[in-house]
C-alpha cells in the first residue's frame, strides 16, 4: 500500500497542477468576455467606481463573498478595497459554476496575485445566497 | 489646414496606442467635449431603481413602461410600481438580457408591445437575440409572439444589439451585435448578427427588402457590417433610421442606415482593439460606408434620441447620446449632418442606458443602479 501511494502521489499532485493551469487559462478567455470592460485588463479597475481585482485586500479578506457576488450578482452597499470606497453593485453575469470558479483561478493568480486555495466548481455550486 | 489634422490624427493615434500598452488605469479624457459653464436644467429622480434599466417608453399620460436587464418589466404608475407579468424566458448572460420595449405607433388602439430579449434555444448551447410582441392588458403579456430569432446561439457575453425602432412607414427595425465573433457575423449575409434589419409589424419580409433575392441570405436583414448598435431613432424630419453603435477602442459611430449598404465591420474601423493592437489598417474600402461620425475616444454609446421638444431653449434639433464610459450624456448638434458641437449633459450622474422625450417634451434618462431622472429646464 504504502509503494501504492509513492507511486501515485506525483501523479496525483500533476494533475492538479494541470487541472488548474486549464482551468486558469479558461478563466483567462471569460474574464477578457466578461470582466475586462470594467475591471481593465490588469484587474485594477476604476478608482472609487469599479473596486481592483488585482492585489484586493477585501478579496482575500471576503473570498466567500467576493464569489457569492460574481454567482448572485454584485454586493449590496458600501465596500471598502485597499482603503478606498466603493459602491456600485455589479450585475449578475450568468456564469455557470465551473465558469466561475475558473475565472476566479485566474484572478487568484494573474497581477501579482498568490493563492494556495483551487476554488472548484463543487464549492461554487454549495454557495447559497 | 489639412496637414494639421492629418498631423492631430495621427498624434491621437499614437497617444491611443501608448495609453493601451501601458494598460488602462484611467478612463481616458474626451478633450473636445464642452462642459457647459451654466447648467440650465435640474435632474428629478422620478424613479429610483436598482439594476440596469435598459429601455423606458411613456405611456399616453407620460407615465413610464421600464424594462430592467435582469428580467423584469415595470409600469411606473403614481409613484408605485406594477410589475407585467406573462415575460418570456429570458438568458440572462453578459450584456444580454431584457432589452428594447417599443409601443406600436397605434399602441393605444391595438395594444401592441414589441420586445427584444436574449434567448437560449437549447440549455447550455447559448443565447441570440429574439424579437417578439404581445398585447399589454391588465398589466399583463398576451398573445405572445415571436417574431424574429437569430440563430446561431453562442456563450459569448457580448453584443446583443436589441434596439428596436418604427419608421414612418410602420416598418420595425431592429440591431443585432456581431455577439463576439467579428470575423465571421456582420460580413456574412447568411448569418444572424452584425446587421441592421427590418420587418413589417406581423414579424413578416417586407417585398422590397434589400437581399430577398439573395439565395441563404437572411431576408429580413436591412444593413450589415455593424458591431453593436445600441442607440436608435428616427429622424422627425426626414423619416431616416440613425444608429450609434458600440465600436472597438476608438471606433464607436454614428451612421445613417440605408438599404442594402456594408458599414464596414471588422474590415474598416476607425478604432484598435481593447488591448491596444490592431484589428485592421482601412479606414475606408470602396463599397463600405463611412460613419456621419466616430468618437475618439469611445464613449460606449448606449442610447440615442432625437430632441423634438421646445422646453430646452436651443436644445430643439440636437441629438442625446448616453455615454457609459464617461458617465454623462452627450448632446451633439449638426449642421448639414456633420457634428459641429458637443457638450457634457448630466455629468456624473451614472452610466446612462436609454434617453428619451416624453409625450409632454420632457426628457428622461435611466441611469444605471439609481432610476429615472427628468431634465427639467430651470425657469
Amino acid at each position: 500500500m504504502r509503494y501504492l501511494l509513492i507511486f501515485f502521489f506525483p501523479f496525483f499532485v500533476f494533475s492538479q497542477i494541470d487541472s488548474l493551469e486549464i482551468s486558469i487559462e479558461n478563466g483567462r478567455l471569460l474574464y477578457d468576455d466578461f470582466c475586462v470592460r470594467c475591471h481593465l485588463p490588469n484587474g485594477k479597475g476604476e478608482i472609487g467606481i469599479i473596486p481592483p481585482l488585482a492585489e484586493s485586500d477585501f478579496l482575500y479578506k471576503h473570498m466567500e463573498e467576493s464569489i457569492k457576488a460574481l454567482k448572485f450578482g454584485g454586493i449590496d452597499g458600501e465596500i471598502i478595497v485597499n482603503g478606498v470606497k466603493y459602491n456600485s453593485r455589479m450585475e449578475k453575469m450568468g456564469l455557470y459554476d465551473d465558469e466561475i470558479a475558473d475565472v476566479m483561478n485566474y484572478i487568484l493568480n494573474s497581477w501579482g496575485n498568490k493563492s494556495d486555495k483551487i476554488i472548484t466548481e463543487e464549492y461554487v455550486k454549495k454557495l447559497k445566497k | 489646414m489639412k496637414r494639421l489634422l492629418n498631423a492631430l490624427t495621427v498624434f491621437l493615434f499614437i497617444t491611443n496606442i501608448s495609453c493601451a500598452q501601458f494598460g488602462e488605469t484611467y478612463v481616458r479624457e474626451d478633450k473636445n467635449i464642452v462642459t457647459p459653464s451654466e447648467i440650465n436644467y435640474d435632474l428629478e429622480l422620478v424613479h429610483e431603481k436598482d439594476g440596469i434599466i435598459w429601455a423606458i417608453e411613456f405611456f399616453e399620460d407620460n407615465s413610464i413602461l421600464a424594462t430592467i436587464k435582469s428580467g423584469e418589466l415595470i409600469h411606473f404608475k403614481n409613484g408605485e410600481e406594477v410589475y407585467i407579468k406573462g415575460l418570456p424566458d429570458i438568458y440572462l448572460r453578459g450584456q444580454g438580457g431584457l432589452m428594447d420595449i417599443e409601443f406600436h405607433p397605434n399602441f393605444n388602439e391595438n395594444k401592441l408591445l414589441y420586445m427584444s430579449y436574449a434567448f437560449e434555444k437549447e440549455e447550455g448551447k447559448g443565447g441570440s437575440t429574439n424579437i417578439a410582441r404581445a398585447e399589454l392588458i391588465n398589466d399583463s403579456l398576451i398573445n405572445f409572439q415571436v417574431l424574429y430569432e437569430a440563430t446561431q446561439g453562442s456563450r459569448k457575453g457580448q453584443h446583443f444589439g436589441g434596439r428596436l425602432e418604427f419608421d414612418d412607414k410602420g416598418f420595425l427595425y431592429f440591431s443585432i451585435g456581431d455577439r463576439g465573433n467579428r470575423d465571421v457575423n456582420p460580413q456574412n449575409l447568411k448569418l444572424d448578427g452584425g446587421k441592421i434589419y427590418r420587418i413589417k409589424e406581423d414579424g413578416t419580409i417586407p417585398d422590397d427588402n434589400p437581399f430577398i433575392d439573395v439565395d441563404d441570405a437572411k431576408k429580413a436583414i436591412y444593413s450589415y457590417g455593424h458591431r453593436n448598435p445600441q442607440g436608435m431613432f428616427k429622424h422627425p424630419i426626414t423619416g431616416e433610421i440613425w444608429t450609434n453603435e458600440h465600436g472597438p477602442k476608438g471606433g464607436d459611430e454614428i451612421n445613417i442606415i440605408q438599404k442594402g449598404l456594408n458599414y464596414g465591420w471588422p474590415e474598416i474601423t476607425y478604432g484598435i482593439n481593447y488591448s491596444g493592437t490592431t484589428i485592421t489598417k482601412n479606414k475606408s474600402l470602396p463599397n463600405m460606408e463611412q460613419p456621419l461620425y466616430y468618437w475618439i475616444p469611445s464613449i460606449a454609446p448606449s442610447c440615442f434620441e432625437y430632441i423634438t421638444s421646445n422646453r430646452y431653449e436651443d436644445w430643439r434639433g440636437s441629438l442625446l447620446a448616453g455615454a457609459l464610459k464617461f458617465k454623462y450624456l452627450e448632446r451633439i448638434v449638426l449642421e448639414k449632418n456633420k457634428v459641429v458641437y458637443r457638450e457634457k449633459i448630466a455629468e456624473d450622474l451614472g452610466r446612462p442606458r436609454d434617453v428619451k422625450e416624453s409625450k409632454d417634451g420632457y426628457i428622461y434618462v435611466s441611469i444605471e443602479n439609481k432610476g429615472i431622472y427628468k431634465i427639467v429646464p430651470k425657469l
